[in-house]
């Protein structure tokens, strides 16, 4: 083992593990806008004001936003003890509740015993004696509803190290994997573990990340780029948000593996700026990997030698699509091109590059630790692995979930997700954001998955999961999405610049009661020109939010236009009408 | 020093940080923007001039992106959230109010250049919807009536 | 030379050709827009649209970029072709409703208005092609113009839309457009484009008008070539 590796874990685990209590609040994105900046100053003032002998650190999003302000305990030798809705009044009663036999008058939402690591079945204990009392009675988060059917890979680490902490990152056994390839894994070999594993873009296409580095690898020319897509666009999803900002070293570590596997030099991380923690966070990461070794000239004395730069957005929506991104990184305004070239071939500068999303880059070092064997049998047959969502909308449980695909609707709603609140019904499950489509509630016992979602009329898209009940107007939602997509068109091509702005000029006026008989059949006809005709795939995606809410509420739509009555109650100059 | 020159100097230095090369143009804008709180006119027509670029190509840029604004911003940037899950947690709602309260519509700023309203896709603190941020601060579970109080307390 | 089959009629193509080329040179029509032979190729109107079948996939591309290659089948006629066509026509007339230019290929191929569609008044007659863009800075080297703003609000002029101080009224961008958005009025002695007036250069021997002052200078700036003599017509010389 590379000593310097061996001794940042070893700082890692006294870190991760101290002699000392340490106490670690989730402060990710979502955690700071629901307070957990002003618990963390209430701690630290207590924590100087007591003198208390305490460390206190910051943690990322572990995905229970419906929790938030999250404070976890770790006492040496105890479970790790989790408190949630924290807010700054409750920190003397935490801080007081430490230390032997002291009461616990504020109930922990849930403990952790011990952990086994997965990506090298490390086992990481927290209580190394006899479990007190008191403690039996709060719940194990392996066992609560939320978590019981989760298994992390990719958010591995998100909510149980300090992002900004290297050492921890390798503790819990980061940059092995990398350690492991370049001290006698061929590239070539790199990409059969990864075809084998049977991992697919978890960005929305899909597409399978082995086939693509292959491609990429055997594509003439000496100079080639491996691109990191953090333009996460879709509203509603944020789930590359909370790895980029709770484990940006996941995602640094996936690329050093693959740019060594197809043969790149340089790397680019595009972050979209409405995420400037996640760029923050990413920024320190790059800087500290270089410090180690891990990145520049000859990386573990391999004669390997690999960096990265971290390039903003500015605001466009279609520059997640792989070729105006591209564009963007380029200085140019990020319009997309014809893919009939692929970008494997002829991408960033015309030179061979591989693009691939946040996740998927997080999951790469953990199927080099533990085999394309071991991921496949998770999931299913052609969809292996898992899949990270965001849980959000008219649901209990809001919040992160990352499950193995297959798991189906009505679990995810239902298990995970705790319910629909206020006793309300079930309506339909939007995937896919503005790309995807809504499944109706009559489908719940579908298993999630790329070519299910897609045969219901949806999509797995980059995975925000909008649940919605029976006081949402799907047409509404229609001509939302349209809006959406109408203000982030680029403008190059016919079908999508001029064809989505009338399919919501018509939406609006269906949802104002101006809607006409034959609306419907328009829709759908224009629809399957505007996917045949367009550019990209944000056009060619546009009508699918039309054509599923069309496919599955028909009904509504026709109480919209031929009875000027809006079911769901939600559109205004129909309410008024009655 | 005029205010042209001035401008010219803080403008050579940003190009100077990202050794002039086209691809930077959008960092370039971002840090102008940084720093002159929107991208003025004159400014682009010194970028053109110091790096040699066609001002047809930078002006393309400057607005193509969301981000970029050619007209002076307000002091505090409201955005309210219309993301998916905010969406239907009544955001639209949310953005009426503060279009009255502010006497804007969404995309401009308030003649007293204090605020500059946009909506915003997506915060991702759909947790916490509805949500709007001002400058840095997100705030959760909003609700109309709460909007004037926070208005209100960045005009202090 | 590449074998491929177009509407059933078997063609052999150069390598690196497009389909739109092999199309015009086997006498098969198809029909085109945004597409200038001079300029490379935009892809955006959509209108060359064609149903191309590899093996078992079958996609719709634009002809005028997509190359030809070995063993492709290719419709230009077919139902999704078809109804591709038959929208982007419609919504351009209804984006440019006084442009003759399109009404006029939409009533060859029998595309009649879509009424529902409610009609542009503020877009002239711009179909967003871009060679206008192009021929300014990839011909003449001056890159006066260019697109600005995003979806339908993307519209084509100098920055600022104010005349611009590097455009030396050539005219170029007016030559390819293929709908005639782009007006160059030539009254007396000045020429007047993008909003900017030109002094018209005389022949200094017969007094014919030339070609803009700007344009002249610009020419004999990059060519080398002394202004003098660019300021003699051809007759004259």
């Amino acid at each position: 083992m590379n000593s310097l590796l061996a001794k940042m874990r070893a700082k890692g685990i006294k870190s991760l593990a101290p002699s000392k209590t340490k106490i670690m609040v989730g402060m990710a994105t979502c955690g700071i806008a629901s307070g957990a900046e002003l618990v963390y100053n209430a701690l630290a003032d207590e924590i100087k004001k007591q003198k208390l002998d305490i460390i206190l650190s910051k943690t990322g999003c572990i995905g229970m936003c419906y929790r938030e302000p999250l404070v976890d305990v770790i006492e040496p030798t105890h479970p790790r003890l989790t408190y949630s809705k924290v807010s700054p009044k409750d920190v003397t009663a935490i801080l007081n509740q430490i230390g032997e036999g002291k009461k616990k008058d504020k109930k922990p939402y849930c403990r952790i015993d011990e952990e086994n690591l997965i990506i090298n079945e490390e086992k990481m204990s927290y209580l190394t004696s006899t479990l007190p009392d008191d403690m039996k009675v709060i719940p194990l988060m392996s066992e609560i509803d939320f978590y019981k059917k989760q298994v992390k890979i990719a958010t591995r680490n998100c909510g149980f190290i300090d992002p900004g902490n290297i050492d921890e990152y390798i503790a819990r056994g980061g940059y092995f994997s990398l350690q492991k390839i370049l001290f006698g894994i061929e590239p070539e070999k790199v990409i059969d573990e990864v075809e084998g594993s049977g991992l697919r873009g978890r960005g929305g296409g899909g597409f399978p990340t082995g086939f693509k580095w292959r491609s990429c690898r055997n594509a003439p020319g000496e100079v080639k780029y491996v691109i990191c897509n953090g333009d996460e666009g879709d509203p509603g999803a944020y789930m590359d948000r909370s790895i980029m900002e709770g484990d940006p070293h996941s995602v640094i570590e996936g690329m050093i593996i693959g740019a060594y596997a197809i043969g790149a030099q340089e790397g680019y991380i595009y972050v979209r700026d409405e995420y400037p923690l996640a760029v923050r966070a990413l920024t320190e990461a790059v800087s500290q990997a270089r410090e180690g070794g891990f990145l520049g000239k000859d990386i573990f004395n391999s004669g390997f030698s690999f960096d990265i730069k971290i390039s903003k957005g500015s605001g466009a929506f279609v520059c997640g699509e792989s070729t105006a991104l591209m564009a963007s990184l380029e200085g140019k305004a990020g319009e997309p091109r014809a893919k009939y070239v692929h970008t494997v071939e002829h991408g960033l500068w015309d030179q061979p590059s591989n693009l691939n999303n946040v996740e998927t880059w997080a999951n790469v070092p953990v199927i080099m630790s533990r085999g394309k064997d071991w991921f496949s049998q998770i999931g299913s047959k052609k969809s292996t692995g898992t899949k990270v969502f965001s849980l959000v909308g008219n649901v209990k449980n809001v919040g992160l979930i990352e499950i193995p695909m297959g798991t189906t609707l009505k679990e995810i709603v239902y298990d995970i997700g705790g319910g629909i609140p206020k006793g309300k019904k079930l309506k339909a499950v939007q995937t896919g954001g503005p790309s995807g489509g809504c499944i109706p509630e009559g489908l719940i016992d579908l298993p999630v998955g790329f070519d299910e979602l897609t045969k219901a009329g949806s999509m797995m898209g980059s995975g925000g999961m909008i649940i919605m009940d029976e006081n949402i107007c799907m047409v509404d939602v229609a001509r939302y999405f349209e809006e959406f997509l109408q203000g982030e068109s680029c403008g190059k091509c016919v079908p999508c610049r001029e064809g989505v702005r009338r399919m919501r000029e018509i939406l609006e006026d269906i949802c104002n009661g101006k809607g006409r008989d034959g609306d419907i059949e328009l829709l759908e006809d224009m629809s399957q020109a505007i996917i045949d005709g367009s550019l990209c795939a944000l056009g060619s995606s546009a009508p699918n939010p039309v054509l599923s809410t069309i496919r599955y509420f028909r009904d509504e739509y026709n109480a919209h236009i031929l009875e000027k009555r809006c079911p769901a109650g939600v559109c205004q100059e129909l309410a008024h009408a009655e | 020093m005029s205010k042209t020159e001035n401008m010219r100097k803080s403008i050579k230095a940003i190009v100077e940080k990202y050794h002039g090369e086209e691809s930077s143009l959008i960092a370039i804008l971002q840090d102008i923007q940084q720093e002159y709180n929107f991208l003025p006119k004159e400014a682009l027509n010194l970028l053109s001039e110091e790096t040699k670029m066609p001002l047809s190509r930078i002006y393309e840029v400057s607005t193509y992106y969301n981000s970029f604004s050619l007209t002076p911003r307000g002091r505090h940037v409201v955005q309210v959230c219309a993301g998916t899950a905010c969406h239907i947690k009544g955001s639209p709602k949310l953005l009426s109010r503060v279009e009255n309260e502010l006497d804007i519509k969404c995309g401009e700023t308030s003649e007293d250049l204090m605020f500059t309203l946009k909506d915003v896709r997506c915060l991702g603190c759909c947790s916490l919807a509805p949500v709007i941020k001002v400058d840095d601060h997100i705030y959760a579970y909003m609700t109309e009536d709460k909007i004037p109080e926070i208005l209100e307390s960045y005009r202090k | 030379m590449i074998n491929l089959v177009i509407d059933n009629k078997k063609i052999q193509a150069e390598g690196g050709s497009t389909i739109l080329q092999a199309a015009q040179n086997n006498g098969i029509k198809i029909p085109t827009l945004c597409y200038h032979e001079e300029l490379t190729a935009s892809g955006s109107c959509r209108l060359c649209s064609v149903e191309i079948t590899k093996g078992k996939r079958t996609k719709i591309v634009t002809s005028c970029i997509y190359q030809v290659e070995e063993g492709l089948i290719v419709n230009t006629q077919s139902e999704r072709v078809m109804n591709v066509r038959r929208l982007v026509l419609q919504l351009l007339m209804a984006r440019c409703p006084e442009s003759e230019v399109i009404q006029e290929i939409a009533e060859k191929v029998d595309v009649k208005p879509q009424t529902r569609f409610q009609l542009d008044e503020d877009k002239g007659k711009c179909i967003l092609c871009r060679q206008c863009v192009k021929v300014c800075e990839e011909v003449v080297g001056v890159s006066a113009i260019g697109f600005s703003y995003r979806g339908a609000d993307k519209v084509v002029g100098p920055p600022f839309m104010e005349p611009s101080q590097t455009c030396i009224g050539c005219g170029a961008c007016a030559y390819v457009c293929p709908t005639g958005h782009i007006i160059m009025e030539d009254l007396g002695d000045e020429r007047i484009i993008w909003g900017k007036h030109f002094k018209m250069a005389k022949c200094k021997v017969c007094g014919k008008l030339l070609a803009p002052e700007d344009q002249l200078k610009y020419i004999s700036k990059t060519t080398g070539v002394p202004l003098d003599n660019l300021t003699t017509c051809v007759d004259c010389r």
